[in-house]
């Protein structure tokens, strides 16, 4: 997966020679953004209350530990339905959802993700009020899962 | 070589804080200086090594699990389980994993902890043999081995073991391949530098059968060996060769007073 | 397929409890090769459950994004003795399941 031609393709695509003088992380975020549509369906998302934690260098993208919290009271009244965890660049960018009840007492998902490259992450919250939250990091992988065969 | 008297070597060792070389060992001098040799976790990348840290987490510790119950599966002809003749593995093969490979006089032949199982399995138990890499020959060899974890590794390379040591050295030392690279030039001569992005280990078996995350599963130390073999456009030799196993009685000499670390995690 | 699950030996009624699990699946991307040069199928855990006393705690998607020999550590609330059973399946249609009983005071 190479940085320039993502460059090349977006701007080829809207035509617009503008977009390849814009930093990287917009274009992460341009990338990923879809993924998210695909979970919200237009509803708006907001910045905080998820806490996404992760490594900014894997040097092993086969095994990376990753660590999601949602602020949240976690009552029957208001809790933390489901936490999805997206991908910029892995084959299957929807790389998990967990689904929580007002029984989890807190809404946290500690685990293990294959990275296929250096991206950006993204941690989701659906809360029981239908609205969501987020949280994204950009991660350094040396050796990327899925792609550099050893 | 020069080789220094037995006691002033042994004495230099202990005032060193290595552990005490068995015999044959003191008289020989170590490629790597004791205080010098180092696991290959000290060169994993911290959040590899916490995985392997992990009591609870470290994906090796399955095969570890699995191997416990085989450990008292009934097997074979005589339906006899390895419990049957040892006992609780957990007294039992303590310390056991550190002593190998060892020469076994009766038998007449060197055995590594894979082919000792065998030796049970077909002698004692009227069973057939379980292939190299195999899920029950790794989850037996993972289970044995844990149970000497944090105990020094010793090998006597002594005695009738001593022709197998000797060509153990010889293998480890001498270039082949396309790349004409010897064992002895990355393990010896250039750990700690960078091999691509990779530091290079001193390539020590004390870890053995380990959960490599290239192989997404455990694997036994033969099939590293074949792995680097492999890296350096080498011929493979099979699985059980007895290349193989004077190459694990040299690597293991070589890394005397490292504890064992079953089941490891490397990258 | 072996799995190790791990909760604190004894809980009080009303405390929030850290639950692990390990399960041994290779979670196949479908990227890799065996040594002959063909292709290993794609194989991943997609659905896994947990119940505790019945009662569904967790229900997660999964993908060959997770990590070989998944891990997952979440929480819940201890209410009675019992038992948390968790169950997977994969992409081959193999079912499994794994069992642990929990103690509860108070």
């Amino acid at each position: 997966m190479k940085r320039p031609g993502r460059r090349r393709f977006l701007a080829g695509a809207t035509g617009a020679l503008a977009l390849a003088a814009l930093p990287e992380s917009v274009l992460a975020q341009a990338a990923i953004d879809p993924v998210i549509q695909g979970v919200v369906r237009g509803a708006p998302v907001k910045r905080g209350r998820v806490k996404l934690d992760l490594p900014e260098l894997a040097d092993n993208g086969n095994s990376v530990p990753v660590k999601v919290t949602v602020e949240s009271p976690m009552t029957a009244a208001d809790h933390v339905r489901a936490i999805h965890f997206l991908s910029e660049r892995n084959p299957e960018r929807n790389v998990a959802t967990f689904q929580f009840g007002a029984r989890a007492g807190r809404a946290e998902i500690v685990t293990r993700v294959r990275l296929a490259g250096s991206q950006r992450v993204v941690a989701l919250a659906e809360l029981s009020d239908g609205s969501f939250w987020m949280d994204a990091a950009e991660i350094v992988v040396t050796l990327s899962a899925c792609i550099d065969e050893s | 070589m020069t080789r220094s008297p037995a006691i002033g070597a042994a004495a230099l060792a202990l005032a060193l804080g290595a552990a005490v070389l068995p015999s044959g060992a003191a008289a020989q001098a170590r490629p790597i200086p004791p205080d010098q040799v180092r696991s290959g976790v000290t060169f994993l990348a911290p959040d590899q090594r916490a995985l392997q840290q992990d009591a609870f987490g470290n994906p090796g510790l399955l095969w570890v699990e699995r191997g416990e119950r085989l450990w008292r599966e009934p097997a074979g002809a005589g339906g006899k389980s390895c419990a049957n003749c040892h006992g609780d593995g957990a007294a039992s093969m303590k310390g056991v994993a550190a002593r190998y490979p060892v020469f076994d006089t009766k038998a007449g032949r060197l055995f590594n902890l894979e082919g000792r199982i065998n030796e049970c399995r077909t002698a004692h138990q009227g069973a057939t043999p379980f292939p190299y890499e195999s899920e029950a020959l790794l989850s037996l060899t993972a289970y044995v081995a844990h149970q000497s974890r944090g105990m020094p590794l010793a090998v006597a390379i002594d005695g009738p073991a001593r022709k197998h040591f000797e060509s153990g050295e010889k293998l480890y030392t001498q270039r082949r391949g396309q790349l004409n690279l010897s064992c002895a030039q990355c393990h010896t001569d250039n750990w700690g530098r960078k091999l691509g992005p990779e530091p290079i280990s001193q390539g020590h078996p004390n870890a053995y059968p380990l959960y490599r995350l290239e192989w997404q599963t455990l694997g036994s130390l033969q099939r590293r060996f074949r792995s680097c073999l492999s890296g350096i456009r080498a011929e493979m030799l099979p699985y059980g060769s007895p290349e193989y196993l004077d190459l694990e009685l040299y690597v293991a000499w070589r890394a005397a007073g490292l504890e064992i670390e079953t089941p490891g995690v490397r990258r | 397929m072996a799995a190790r699950i791990q909760i604190p030996a004894a809980a009080k009624r009303g405390e929030v409890i850290e639950v692990r699990i390990l399960i041994q699946h290779p979670m196949e991307t479908g990227y890799r090769v065996d040594h002959v040069g063909k292709p290993v199928p794609k194989n991943a855990i997609r659905t896994l459950t947990c119940r505790y006393n019945g009662v569904e705690i967790l229900r997660a998607a999964m993908s060959p994004g997770i990590a070989a020999n998944p891990y997952l550590q979440f929480c819940t609330v201890a209410e009675a003795s019992g038992e948390l059973e968790f169950s997977w399946t994969d992409d081959a249609g193999t079912q499994e399941s794994a069992r642990q009983p929990i103690v509860v005071s108070g």
